[in-house]
């Protein structure tokens, strides 16, 4: 057992992992920036280090830094958070040569699984479904079309040993495809000396639908149901939701069985996510796994009852699946939104000093923060200001309690997107439960 | 003649890099600060065509929204 944990982040996670700790009665520690060194859960640590500078490769990078802290209170174990350093394999390392452990998954697992090809090539492996794609196209006009019509359309050209999207090139139908992988050859033989491409079903207007997975040491898997975060802008998540609407309660079961299965089959202990698209007519495919706690892991908690920080621990602990979490139940909606500080319209960052902080409370309403009133949002780090989190007995009630939730909430100081928030959960796509990830963009602008 | 014309960043954060150097011309929008606020890279481009006679900040500063950051004559 962990007597004593200590955080390595900041914000609303630093605050929901401490609440968890305490409530287990461990001693929690943080470190914290300069900047942050008002923040409320600072405060209510038992031990805190402060980092010699607010940049985030001063402070909550700082490997050495904070592995020194970790040794200096005598942690058993150090809690990574989200973003930061939690999924760095080479921290994971660092703290198990220093004899504190990391509570995530070994540093191999972490590898693995942070480079993507690597993961899709190990997740294919282990039975889960990826986007449909030809081998590598042969040189003959005949074939690419034949290959093109055995996928079908619409389909994306991709550089077999490119990235970052450099050299994809979209085909909507055969009469676009042969110029398209013209196209994709030549900027794949400059930009990676190597003309091979292939093609891969392109996915129009997917959803992003994630699945909650924990595993335990002894490798019995268990799945916590499923979240659609589609609501998203540039891949940043703004609307998150458990359970997935408009998809068939049996074929969304199916899917976190076979992701459960997959990572057990990675040789994975500790909780994770199965993040994938979902197309109505392609069904899911792989998209990453996420070795770490979610930022929208509460509207999982909130339609099953557990506590995946409690889980979390217990299982890096070594206890076991059933001791931990017996099989979970899946008991009404809930709607998450995340408050960013930047202005609704222009999305530019809006730092400032928080003067009103009143935030919305009732029945099914969770706000997880690390701020407060007189405190400030400073320009260097993340924009999340808050999650407010809704839960009704179905999807309507739920937004309609999220809705509400907003309005009642007073943010001064810096501009918030709680208007554009409000405008997407008014969208009648969004209502309907015809969400996609290009939902944001295809918004009317506010008023 | 020419006129004198403030620079103001466009919100707060902080330095990322500066982009142009005093005596240079530059085009309206052309880059002058890069700054960095909540994991966002911002450029502060030039409000209109000039040549860049000031630069008031170094890499690292925390900048306000609507400080002065560079000067450029028009």
């Amino acid at each position: 057992m962990y007597k004593t944990i200590l955080i390595a982040n900041r914000g609303a996670v630093a605050a929901r992992v401490m609440r968890t700790a305490k409530r287990m009665g461990r001693e929690v520690g943080v470190v914290h920036s300069p900047a942050d060194a008002d923040l409320p859960y600072v405060g209510q640590a038992a031990f805190r280090a402060e980092a010699p500078g607010n940049r985030a490769s001063e402070s909550y990078l700082d490997q050495d830094f904070i592995i020194a802290a970790a040794k200096r209170f005598g942690a058993d174990a150090i809690h990574p958070g989200y973003g930061f350093l939690s999924e760095n394999p080479g921290f994971a390392q660092k703290c198990a040569e220093a004899g504190v452990a990391f509570i995530g998954p070994s540093p191999d697992v972490i590898r693995a699984m942070g480079e993507k090809t690597e993961a899709r090539r190990k997740m294919a492996a282990a039975g889960l479904p990826m986007v449909p794609s030809s081998g590598a196209l042969p040189d003959s006009d005949e074939a690419v079309l034949k290959a093109g019509d055995e996928l079908g359309y619409p389909v994306l050209v991709k550089p077999a040993n490119g990235g970052g999207g450099i050299g994809m090139q979209p085909a909507l139908s055969s009469r676009e495809l042969l110029a398209a992988v013209a196209r994709a050859r030549s900027v794949a033989s400059r930009a990676f000396a190597d003309a091979e491409v292939y093609l891969e079903r392109l996915v129009e207007r997917p959803r992003h639908i994630e699945f909650q997975i924990a595993v335990d040491r002894f490798g019995k898997a268990r799945h916590f149901f499923e979240r659609d975060c589609s609501v998203q802008r540039r891949h940043q998540k703004v609307i998150e939701e458990a359970g997935a609407p408009a998809v068939p309660r049996a074929e969304l079961d199916a899917m976190g069985e076979r992701a459960a299965a997959a990572v057990a089959a990675l040789g994975y202990s500790t909780i994770g996510t199965v993040e994938m698209l979902y197309h109505p007519d392609i069904g899911f495919s792989f998209l990453e796994m996420n070795t770490r706690l979610q930022v929208e892991h509460g509207v999982t908690e909130e339609v099953t009852g557990t506590d995946l920080v409690e889980i979390q621990i217990r299982l890096a602990e070594g206890e076991a699946m059933d001791a931990v979490a017996p099989r979970p139940k899946l008991t009404g909606h809930s709607v998450q939104a995340r408050i960013y500080a930047e202005d609704p319209k222009t999305f530019l960052p809006s730092p400032g000093a928080i003067a009103d902080f009143d935030m919305p409370e009732g029945e099914g309403i969770r706000v997880d923060t690390g701020f407060a009133a007189g405190t400030t949002i400073t320009p260097f780090y993340d924009p999340m200001i808050a999650k407010v989190i809704a839960t009704g007995t179905d999807r309507p009630e739920a937004i309609a309690k999220l809705s509400a939730a907003l309005r009642q909430t007073r943010i001064s100081g810096p501009k918030t997107n709680i208007p554009l928030l409000l405008h997407i959960l008014q969208d009648a796509d969004f209502v309907s439960g015809r969400v996609h990830t290009g939902l944001i963009s295809g918004l009317s602008p506010i008023s | 003649m020419s006129k004198t014309k403030d620079i103001r960043s466009s919100l707060t954060g902080t330095v990322w890099k500066i982009d142009a150097s005093v005596g240079d011309s530059v085009s309206e929008d052309d880059p002058v600060v890069t700054l960095e606020s909540m994991k966002m890279e911002i450029p502060v481009g030039a409000p209109l065509d000039g040549v860049i006679t000031e630069i008031l900040v170094t890499e690292n500063d925390l900048v306000e929204e609507g400080q002065v950051i560079a000067r450029m004559s028009v």
